[in-house]
């Protein structure tokens, strides 16, 4: 199944990148997806060895948890803790 | 009451008398108004900060504060809730975000304002970088701010 991902604020300057498509297995959750962005080069894999606080991530526009189940099409956005207002 | 919101997201400077206006007028059906304005500090520019940009995520953002709102209208009887949040290239003293909220009562209109801020800054998908001349820094996220929404759980 084919998820788009999108990189927002330090994690876009990190990874040099604001958005790819990724082709993942079906039944994959975000857990599997990060797994296999980590497995990209070794920016990746630093960014998603850090403590998991310091991840956030949504599907779909709602904040989601690692255990979360991605389906075709949907739209993963992994950003670090936000700071408006 | 009439219970309308509205929420802009936009690089332009705020039209502040035009927000002021439309949280004032629509105090005389509510009894009470309460208006925030938060801006880039002053004082930060003494320090050398010569600027501050703000990314948001199109989309999300408009979704957590529509939620943000809906949480407040129900928690209190509000008329007018009008939240506005600049985006791009700000300089110090240009404001960032303005929340205005009228209900029925003082102590109603105050908290509604206080947790849709304190909301926004924990949930809404919103970023600062600093620049302080050529050297820029992403701005990390404060415990306190964690806090100060916990409180309204």
């Amino acid at each position: 199944m084919k998820i788009t991902v999108l990189f927002f604020a330090s994690f876009k300057e990190r990874l040099g990148v604001s958005d790819i498509e990724i082709i993942i297995d079906e039944g994959s959750s975000l857990s599997d997806l990060c797994e296999q962005l980590a497995a990209r080069g070794e920016q990746w894999q630093t960014l998603f060895a850090e403590a998991e606080k310091l991840i956030k991530a949504s599907i779909n526009h709602e904040m989601a948890d690692l255990s979360d189940c991605l389906a075709d099409g949907d739209e993963v956005a992994f950003f670090p803790p936000v700071t408006g207002g | 009451m009439a219970n309308t919101a509205e929420v802009i997201i936009s690089p332009q400077p705020f039209d502040l008398a035009r927000m002021n206006q439309a949280i004032q007028e629509s105090q005389g059906e509510s009894g009470a108004s309460v208006i925030f304005t938060g801006a880039v500090r002053v004082s930060d520019a003494e320090a050398g900060l010569t600027g501050m940009t703000l990314e948001h995520y199109p989309g999300m953002t408009e979704k957590q504060l529509a939620q943000i709102i809906g949480e407040a209208k129900k928690r209190w009887r509000l008329n007018k809730i009008y939240v506005a949040h600049r985006v791009g290239y700000l300089k110090p003293g240009e404001p960032i975000v303005f929340v205005g909220v009228s209900g029925l009562h003082r102590a109603e209109s105050f908290s509604a304002a206080q947790f849709i801020m304190d909301y926004l800054k924990q949930k809404a998908t919103f970023w600062k970088k600093e620049h302080y001349g050529d050297k820029e820094v992403w701005v990390e996220a404060k415990a306190s701010d964690e806090k100060a929404a916990e409180r309204w759980i």
